[in-house]
């Protein structure tokens, strides 16, 4: 009996859109399997509350990858990204921190703090540019195993080692340096103003449970920089209709390639016959038979939740039990009658179109941290708010909006476990702390929607909340993404991948996961 | 590029000065005696050892403050310096962890014995233990490899450093697959999670933490302490999981050693000579100026002082390229130890220790990892840790040589005090007795009586190591151990092979590649280094 | 908002025909009237008021005052005088060009160092173990730039100041009009001129000051544009336009020693320690593999490219700010980098890098002229700089 379809994809996240729509490019019958009744996963549009749409979870877009934006024509299925062009730090003395779109703009505020942090940040600039140009080929390949004596391994080092040493040696140090620095650390070698440092360590800190003085937090700084360098293509910025626009367009453009996508079928399990997958079943028993099956899971749900763990060996097994997860973010939603009203910048203005950081200080984000550490959210935690209605009106009724709050640390495990009530809790301190920088807020909230990691877990199937499906911590990147000798988008078991986040480069709306995957099951004739 | 140097004409006093006579400084400078060249070494204090010093704290009482863990010889040095005699001390050295007064968990090198007493918490981390304790050795042994050449660096490598890359490659390859993902695994890892991923037994956890964080102003939580875990075990026997095997002669038979070889070799040694410039000419170093103003003229200079101390404070800054003085600038010391040294008229009793061997073993009194992360905390804010991690040991019980009568001396070694405290407070004296008083305490809770029976009690900030080894920050690490801070990126990025930009001046210390606790493994690739150049002409780096 | 100078009230009044532009985060014209001929046409003729205070100026004091300028630039400070000023371009490690501009000592003490990009960051670096104050002026003082044949006669009617003592490249505290002022004989034009240094609650009162002494004599306010065809015909050249600051470039071909920017002339080989002098004495016996000469355009060979599109030959009145190439026969050979007719010498020049075999003065080479849509090719002769050197730049 011929199976019926080329391909099957588990899961109708962005990675897992980019994988079948790659597939079904080449001319594979590929069929995409969404638990839910919308596509995108941690890349959805919701409307919440009547008339109030909200990016639920993931809610700014900078790493989506340009070659996947032009082999998809993701423009002609709807992608329309829209500035994002400021970040304001309220400050605790009343004043701010800017950074806006226009460098002498930018140039100017910093000079106010600190003349010499004004041209360090020029200099660092530049160091993040050449940084991120000696990334970006690594994000578009698939890891070459260095314990591995196959051909394929080797060349795939050479070509590595050899990128390296066409970096030259300053270069090369520079990324060994942010690849094992904290970012705390990285940014005292080039800056001295404190809510400066605190902002830009911030990014190190998103999604993952470090904090900004934990080595290997360095390394995330470069995601805004990898974004600008791929400025061309304004893939920084906000996606118009919210995120959920962006997971359409691929989802558009895999169906134009002939894709299906089911919703609302959640699968149950891989089928596995001799070590080879045949297709899978969904909950309420349909079996649907293909050539391969494809998870775009993280790698706790593709190696022990669709398959037996008895298919596996007994290291990957023990492997994946010791891959971290561990969310750390939460994330509130507010429908707001108005505008909130800064105290460092009163009034309307442009830092409403752009992301409002509470990052005092390093201090702030580090104390934030500790909390987390043993197992409570942050008092006072860190957060990266923006007002999307402010950038398309269509997000809100008119004059009204809507705000998303970006929160960390939210631990997944926490004491005594999430409850409603503690949920509430941590709503309560994210908008404490909120409103202790626009005291106005709380008068504007007509409806809140808290949701913590172990929501986050709920609503989407990410492991324990984590949105980048695993920790982006050194020792699980590369080669070591997800499991080491497996981060070539293979699984032990035949005819059986996977695409998700969970493996490299993985982290954020990037598509790169997806597309290698792709690329690699295309390679292999499969 | 040749400019006629002024005063070139006269020749210099010495072929060689070294600078610090320490485990580095006495190897460096008995290699080059060896190979033929007038070498000075140069000792700003009175006695040498460096941080291997013993001090008389008190009438009667001695001890080498920093020198719980003993640190290991490469085989090359030891060969080369004819230390091979110098034997470790095979009797039982053991890790205990108190997990509540009266209640010890005693590690015995021995992996079964240990196993048996990790059984009585969990019979499955009994079954883990010989199998971890083998792939920590194994993993710790290539570190050793690389510990015994220049860093391999891929920024910039050379044809010239292919046999010794395919030489580490084929002992990397050699550890086996599963082996080679574990050791880039666990460099980037934290001891937490690698002690997570492996046990479950909390008195055990406790028990191998602290030698991720040792010297290290982070907390068991943080990445990289994976490999300052494996940093302090190259070296060490199987089935250590805390530092190395001590001195059969105690703790000052490798300084004598080593001393004994230097002059054997030829070496002039001048102790109470302490450096205050180093004079460059042309770009080349030509000799150093001592405090008393006497200048000593060299056609080289070793130093194993650290790396600000070397290049900043000696070198007038406009010999180098300010780049490269702020990389030197921004090299993160972080002295986070404090020592208590006490005098005992009496062994102390703790009870539930297995027995008084184990005294003379290390004792950490820090019951569980959490404990440990609380404790670094504080020094994230410049605090002093309001409950310090802190390990004993008696070194009497070995060496009783170190205390007149039969009395004892108390090693404690203390976390986290840092050196830089939080608003530039300073560490003066209420502040460190008010650590010590802590310490007391801690050990008290363990060893009712204690108190008691400490006749004299000397406590050593960082400020004190600093001011007492001349170490930078009181950091016994002369320069900490992240992992952008070892290897080829050890002192700096780009000078990971024991040259600098000033022709003609080493650094060979502590600072330089492989780093602290490696006795001799600096001032020996430094010493190579520094004939390779003389041979082949000076080439600079 | 971008930042205005302290002349701005004086300025944005002029600006006839909104043509602003930026220059170092400042809001600056670009000409005053619609056509700018008039503002170039005082610099070689009368004297024309140029707002320079968009460049960032340091005052650095302390006892190593001295020795950091020395580790820092190219020449030798040990013999600047006081009341001297140099030129001088800057190096990194490499010896490759950061920036460029003047050091001027103040006094015994005191210097104060002008550049174009800010420099802050890399002062500190260099003073690292030194005994020196490094204060960033740059808002803190206004500068304008008074050049032009008459530069002299008006500065005379409004300043005690002995001018015909003060010497090219001579710096003197005086008054104008009782306002307290540094004056410089030194400018960005290649004529006589100074420049001249304010605190910038009287700069309103500076410009007004000079405005009204200079109108007898045809004072003009001058734009960049018009600043931009001067400098061209002196050679002088412009970081970030005619060469990348080594901290800007993001190759390593971008970055330019001294040697290959005709300012080998600055680096002092016999002075002491300071950066680039290996890598800079290296060179020296090497040889620098570029160099930076001038070009003037063969008129007939530019004019027969139009002629051929049955059109006039075409000249702009503003300077041009591209890269060209250069060609010798098929093989490029080079690139030119900024350029412009000049209205004085009625010829069309180029500042261009050129590969060493080919900067001899007389050389011919081809540049690229698009015409009609058209990449096509005019002759150019290898110039000596300046192209334009008037006597009484130095009288």
């Amino acid at each position: 009996m011929t199976p019926r379809y080329d391909a099957i994809v588990v899961g109708g996240g962005h990675n897992g859109l980019v994988t079948a729509a790659y597939l079904a490019r080449a001319g594979k019958k590929t069929l995409v399997l969404e638990r839910r009744d919308l596509v995108g996963g941690a890349a959805v549009t919701e409307e919440v509350f009547p008339g109030f749409k909200f990016s639920v979870f993931s809610y700014v877009v900078s790493l989506l990858r340009p070659e996947i934006i032009r082999d998809l024509d993701l423009p002609r299925h709807g992608l329309q990204i829209l500035p994002l062009e400021s970040t304001v730090t309220p400050l605790d003395n009343g004043d701010y921190l800017a950074g806006w779109a226009d460098p002498d703009e930018t140039r100017r505020e910093l000079c106010r703090h600190s003349p010499r942090d004004a041209d360090a940040s020029a200099v660092f600039g530049r160091l993040m540019h050449h940084m991120a140009m000696a990334v970006r080929p690594i994000l578009g390949m698939v890891p070459p195993d260095p314990t591995s004596l196959s051909p394929g391994d080797l060349v795939g080092l050479l070509k590595l080692g050899g990128h390296f040493r066409s970096l030259g040696a300053e270069r090369f140090h520079a990324l060994h340096k942010l690849m094992t620095m904290s970012s705390a650390d990285y940014l005292d070698e080039w800056f001295e103003f404190g809510p400066l440092k605190a902002t830009k360590s911030a990014s190190g800190i998103i999604g993952t449970f470090l904090g900004p003085r934990s080595p290997g937090s360095a390394y995330v700084l470069l995601h805004h920089y990898m974004g600008e360098l791929d400025g061309a293509f304004r893939a920084w910025g906000f996606q118009k209709g919210g995120t959920g626009g962006i997971s359409e367009s691929i989802a558009g453009a895999a169906r134009a390639h002939g894709v299906t996508i089911r919703t609302g079928a959640a699968v149950e399990r891989v089928i596995v016959r001799n070590n080879r997958a045949t297709g899978v079943v969904l909950e309420g028993g349909e079996e649907i038979s293909a050539k391969i099956v494809i998870s775009g899971l993280d790698p706790r749900l593709t190696f022990t939740k669709l398959v037996e763990s008895r298919e596996l060996p007994a290291d990957l097994v023990e492997a994946v039990r010791r891959f971290k997860f561990r969310g750390s973010s939460g994330k509130v939603n507010l429908a707001l009658a108005g505008l909130p009203n800064f105290t460092c910048m009163p009034g309307e203005g442009p830092h409403l179109r752009g992301a409002i950081s509470i990052s005092p200080s390093v201090e702030y984000l580090e104390r934030a941290y500790d909390d987390a550490k043993y197992g409570e959210f942050s008092r006072h935690p860190y957060m990266d708010i923006v007002i999307p209605s402010m950038i398309d009106p269509n997000m809100a009724p008119p004059g009204k909006h809507v705000m998303s709050v970006f929160v960390q640390y939210a631990p997944y495990d926490l004491n005594g476990g999430w409850t409603d009530a503690k949920r509430e809790a941590f709503g309560d301190a994210v908008i404490d702390t909120v409103s202790r920088y626009a005291p106005n807020l709380k008068s504007l909230i007509l409806h809140r929607q808290v949701l913590t990691p172990l929501d986050i877990e709920r609503m989407t199937g990410l492991s324990e909340g984590n949105i980048f499906q695993g920790e982006l911590a050194l020792q699980q990147l590369f080669f070591l993404r997800p499991l080491p000798q497996w981060s070539n988008y293979r699984t032990p078991i035949e005819g059986y991948w996977q695409c998700g986040a969970g493996t490299h480069p993985g982290g954020g709306i990037m598509g790169a996961s997806g597309r290698l995957a792709a690329m690699e099951i295309l390679r292999s004739g499969s | 590029m040749s400019e006629p140097v002024a005063g070139a004409a006269k020749s210099p006093s010495y072929d060689a000065v070294v600078i610090g006579a320490g485990a580095n400084g006495l190897v460096a400078a008995t290699r080059l005696a060896q190979s033929g060249l007038r070498v000075l070494l140069l000792e700003r204090s009175d006695a040498l050892g460096g941080q291997g010093a013993i001090v008389e704290f008190a009438p009667g009482f001695r001890a080498a403050p920093l020198g719980i863990d003993p640190g290991w010889i490469p085989p090359a040095v030891a060969r080369g310096l004819g230390l091979e005699s110098l034997a470790g001390d095979p009797a039982e050295a053991s890790l205990s962890v108190a997990i509540a007064p009266g209640s010890f968990l005693t590690l015995s090198r021995d992996a079964g014995r240990a196993a048996e007493a990790i059984k009585v918490h969990s019979a499955s981390d009994a079954a883990k233990w010989p199998a971890f304790t083998g792939l920590l050795h194994r993993l710790a042994g290539f570190l050793g490899a690389l510990y015994q050449t220049p860093a391999p660096d891929v920024g910039l490598a050379s044809a010239a450093d292919l046999p010794a890359l395919l030489g580490l490659a084929l002992k990397y390859r050699a550890l086996g697959r599963q082996e080679m993902i574990e050791f880039l695994r666990t460099l980037p890892l934290s001891v937490w999670d690698l002690l997570d991923d492996a046990f479950e037994s909390a008195p055990l956890k406790a028990a191998v933490a602290p030698g991720g964080i040792q010297d290290y102003r982070q907390g068991p939580r943080s990445g990289g302490t994976g490999y300052v875990l494996l940093h302090h075990l190259v070296g060490a026997p199987a089935g250590m999981v805390r530092g190395r095997l001590p001195w059969r002669g105690g703790p000052g038979a490798f300084t004598d050693a080593a001393e004994a070889a230097a002059r054997r070799a030829g070496v002039t040694i001048r102790t109470g000579a302490a450096v205050t410039r180093i004079t460059v000419h042309d770009d080349a170093a030509t000799g150093v100026v001592l405090s008393n103003g006497e200048e000593i003229t060299a056609g080289a200079i070793l130093s194993t002082a650290d790396p600000s101390r070397t290049l900043l404070d000696w070198v007038d800054p406009v010999w180098l390229d300010p780049e490269f003085m702020h990389a030197v600038g921004n090299i993160r010391y972080r002295g986070c130890t404090a020592v208590v040294l006490y005098a005992l008229d009496t062994l102390p009793e703790f009870p539930g220790l297995e027995s008084r061997d184990a005294l003379a073993g290390l004792i950490s009194l820090t019951p569980s990892v959490r404990a440990l992360e609380k404790a670094a905390d504080a020094a994230k804010y410049g605090e002093v840790s309001e409950h310090p991690h802190v390990e004993i040991s008696v070194p009497t019980l070995r060496t009783a040589a170190l205390a007149d009568n039969g009395k004892h001396v108390m090693i404690a070694r203390v976390q986290y005090a840092p050196y830089r405290l939080r608003d530039g407070a300073a560490w003066d004296a209420a502040r460190r007795e008010a650590l010590a008083d802590r310490v007391t305490a801690a050990i008290e809770a363990v060893s009712p009586g204690f108190g008691a029976r400490v006749k004299h009690r000397v406590a050593l900030s960082p400020r004190d190591l600093e001011e007492r080894f001349g170490l930078r920050e009181g950091a016994p690490t002369q320069g900490e151990l992240g992992l952008d801070q070892i290897l080829f990126m050890r002192p700096v990025a780009g000078w990971g092979r024991h040259a600098t930009p000033i022709r003609g001046l080493y650094l060979g210390g502590a600072g330089a590649h492989p780093g602290p606790g490696i006795l001799g493994g600096a001032g020996w690739l430094a010493a190579s280094r520094l004939l390779a150049d003389r041979r082949g002409g000076s080439k600079g780096a | 908002m971008l930042k205005t100078t302290p002349f701005h009230t004086r300025t944005s009044a002029l600006v006839r025909a909104q043509t602003w532009r930026r220059w170092a985060g400042y809001q600056m014209a670009s000409a005053y009237d619609p056509h700018p001929d008039r503002e170039y046409a005082a610099i070689r003729n009368s004297a024309a008021l140029i707002d320079v205070s968009p460049l960032y100026k340091y005052r650095i004091t302390g006892r190593d005052a001295m020795r950091l300028l020395d580790r820092t630039i190219t020449r030798d400070m040990t013999k600047l005088k006081p009341g001297q000023v140099y030129y001088t371009p800057w190096c990194d490690g490499e010896g490759k060009v950061v920036d460029d501009g003047t050091v001027t000592r103040l006094d015994e003490t005191s210097y104060r160092l002008t550049s174009a990009d800010s420099s802050l960051r890399w002062l500190h670096l260099n003073a690292a173990g030194m005994e020196v104050r490094i204060e960033d002026i740059s808002e803190r003082a206004g500068a304008l730039s008074l050049q032009g044949p008459l530069s002299r006669t008006i500065l005379t009617t409004v300043s005690p100041a002995d001018l015909t003592a003060l010497k090219y490249f001579r710096y003197v505290d005086t008054t104008i009009r009782d306002i307290p002022v540094g004056l410089s004989r030194t400018g960005y034009t290649g004529d006589l001129g100074y420049e001249i240094w304010v605190d910038a609650e009287r700069a309103v009162a500076l410009w007004d000051a000079l405005m009204e002494a200079g109108k007898p004599y045809g004072l003009t306010p001058a734009g960049v544009w018009a600043l931009d065809i001067a400098r061209i015909e002196a050679g002088l050249i412009m970081m970030d336009i005619d060469y990348f600051s080594s901290h800007h470039a993001l190759t390593e071909q971008r970055k330019s020693s001294p040697y290959e920017i005709n300012l080998g002339w600055a680096v002092s080989a016999g002075k002491g320690p300071f950066n680039g002098r290996r890598a800079l004495a290296a060179e020296r016996i090497r040889g620098a593999a570029w160099n930076f000469v001038g070009l003037e355009i063969e008129w007939d060979s530019f004019e027969r490219l139009f002629t051929a599109q049955g059109l006039p030959p075409q000249i702009p009145n503003v300077a041009w700010r591209t890269s060209v190439p250069l060609y010798d026969a098929g093989r490029q050979i080079g690139y030119a980098t900024s350029g412009c007719w000049s209205p004085l010498l009625k010829k069309s020049l180029a500042l261009a890098h050129l590969r060493t075999p080919y900067a001899v003065p007389g050389t011919s080479v081809g540049i690229e002229i698009t015409v009609e849509h058209q990449r096509r090719r005019a002759s150019a002769t290898v110039s000596k700089l300046p192209f334009f050197d008037p006597e009484r730049k130095k009288a």
